[in-house]
């Protein structure tokens, strides 16, 4: 069984977003794997050590330097990698395209992970896209995941905790959430062992995809303005609770 | 020209909830007729509530019963009736149920899609949405006969319109969802905590609140005005609370009327899940609190004493 998971190089959450020519960040900033997609790779290696002969391929679609989030998936388990190459930022609809063709072209995808969300353009919908594209079932924000022989059984977390299961035919999208594992984070040796592992590259010109009229262009990008005025409240607990009950009433009127 | 754009309507134990009316007060524009999708429902009972909100047409959707929680049928037959009443906008909530909702329809219908919208212009189909943990504010332009656009619950004010809607019925009863099907659903919010994503007001706790018990003082609270209770990922990670409570960059993204943060620092990861709430009151012992410095009102004091106290003058009203 091939597993496939898509992953997203993603600027570091705590990294300081710059806008240069309006609508692009300044990438000389520190990237990484996106969050979620730890989780899809680390239950991608869990299932692939249930399969003997499997493998855990991890796809991304970004500019040549991502190479080094294959890296990162190659080191917590991934067996090799394949880059798709644009210089240019994509949308889901154009993402879902190039992904679901560099499957296609590498091999035969029993199963396909996703991160549930990237923490950049936070779109929530290349996952769904692929499923589209693909004819597969999708599930998204999976917390558990169990593969029977010839499904996938999984929760998908609602708010406040509550969970559905369902169940999908093979081969599906499961999109990861934050509940679904602990990462396994990589030793030395598992980052040593990674750098000798394979990455094909291929350029999104050669996959001959033609770019559909529709879609998303970001026109502008603008910092969040934060205008805050901290103001203190004084006083004992009784004070402090009297001013807060007034503020909730007359400034907020949410009570 | 005339523009039909469709809301799919939450619903919650056969109540539209609160969160819809703002959302339908967005969509309501000169040339606009605001259709509402609700599946599974009695229009007749929630007629009054939405048409008072600017709704023309209810579109019943009925769906076949056994499967009118699978996510794939209730896809299909939204896009069957975006078809068939001819809607080129198509509205829903940015809530777990439009999370799994909304990308669905977007993608069989090769549709553009931008979800947690807080701000929608219909006649250049420009939307405005954060991106990068909320550090940034995103102007994005869609192209496509239809667009799904997820709407931020709270981005608006629910405002009330005099009209009248006419209810219709659309069978989608014959739909097949191919290897998808719902063996079990968790059940509705039953319990008395309101959910993080919608709630007009949330008290969360972090290291400061030191114990899984402290956190029944935020529930007590909270259970006065209708709040939901949150937690920073410490208090998650220190196994206080469950994870489904956890707001930050790896949570749950809120945007409520006020953000109460008791005893959290405020980590830049915090405020990528609640930088984008209306109002933020912070207590926390430490002066020098990240939190400190970016919120509306501050006390530099203990949470464990000011939520009790609150707690109790609020129960007197």
């Amino acid at each position: 069984m091939q597993i496939y998971i898509c992953v997203k190089h993603v600027p570091d959450s705590a990294a300081h977003i710059t806008i240069l020519d309006k609508n692009h960040i300044d990438e000389n900033i520190s990237f990484l794997l996106n969050p979620y997609d730890e989780h899809a790779v680390t239950e991608a290696v869990r299932i692939k050590n249930n399969y003997p002969g499997a493998e855990v391929i991890a796809i991304c679609f970004g500019k040549n330097d991502a190479e080094k989030t294959i890296r990162s998936a190659m080191a917590m388990g991934a067996d090799r990698g394949v880059l798709i190459t644009s210089d240019k930022v994509h949308d889901s609809i154009v993402t879902a395209l190039a992904l679901k063709t560099g499957i296609e072209q590498d091999g035969t995808p029993g199963l396909i992970f996703t991160g549930k969300e990237s923490i950049d353009a936070e779109g929530m919908q290349t996952l769904f896209r692929i499923g589209a594209l693909f004819d597969f079932p999708v599930a998204t924000n999976v917390v558990k995941l169990d593969i029977e022989q010839d499904k996938a059984v999984v929760d998908c977390e609602l708010s406040g905790g509550v969970a559905n299961t369902y169940e999908m035919s093979l081969p599906c999208i499961i999109g990861a959430g934050r509940g679904l594992n602990t990462p396994r984070y990589p030793t030395f040796p598992d980052v040593v062992k990674s750098k000798k592992k394979p990455v094909k590259k291929i350029s999104f010109a050669d996959l001959n995809i033609k770019v559909p009229l529709t879609g998303m262009h970001i026109v502008e990008l603008e910092p969040l303005k934060q205008s805050r005025l901290p103001k203190e409240i004084k006083g004992d607990a009784d004070i402090v609770a009297k001013e807060i009950v007034r503020i909730l009433k007359q400034e907020a009127k949410v009570i | 020209m005339m523009k039909n754009i469709g809301i799919i309507i939450e619903m919650d134990d056969g109540k539209v909830k609160e969160t819809n009316f703002g959302m339908i007060t967005m969509a309501r524009a000169k040339n606009v007729r605001v259709f509402a999708f609700i599946m599974n429902a009695d229009a007749a009972g929630i007629k009054e509530d939405l048409e008072s909100f600017g709704v023309t047409d209810i579109i019943e959707v009925c769906l076949a019963p056994d499967l009118q929680n699978n996510p794939v049928i209730r896809a299909k037959a939204i896009i069957n009736a975006i078809k068939e009443y001819h809607i080129s906008m198509v509205f829903g909530l940015s809530t777990a149920m439009g999370k799994d909702l909304l990308p669905r329809i977007a993608a069989l219908l090769d549709s553009p899609l931008v979800m947690d919208c807080f701000y929608v212009d219909f006649d250049q189909k420009i939307v405005r949405t954060s991106q990068y943990s909320g550090k940034t504010i995103a102007t994005i332009k869609v192209t496509g006969e239809v667009s799904v656009f997820g709407i931020r619950p709270n981005a608006i004010e629910p405002v009330k319109v005099q009209g009248t809607a006419r209810i219709l019925r659309f069978d989608s009863s014959l739909l097949v969802a191919k290897g998808f099907r719902v063996l079990k659903t968790g059940g509705t919010d039953k319990d008395t905590s309101a959910s993080l994503a919608e709630a007009e007001v949330i008290i969360a706790g972090g290291r400061g609140m030191k114990n899984s018990e402290n956190f029944n003082l935020l529930s007590q609270c909270a259970q006065k005005i209708n709040a939901a209770v949150g937690a920073s990922r410490v208090a998650v990670d220190s196994g206080w609370v469950p994870y489904s409570m956890q707001v930050g960059q790896t949570g749950e993204k809120v945007s409520p009327k006020v953000y109460i943060a008791c005893g959290i620092s405020g980590s830049i990861q915090h405020f990528a899940g609640m930088k984008t709430s209306g109002m933020v009151i912070a207590i926390n012992t430490d002066e020098n609190a990240a939190i400190i410095s970016n919120c509306d009102y501050y006390v530099v004091a203990d949470a464990l004493e000011i939520i009790p106290a609150l707690t109790k003058i609020l129960g007197t009203d």
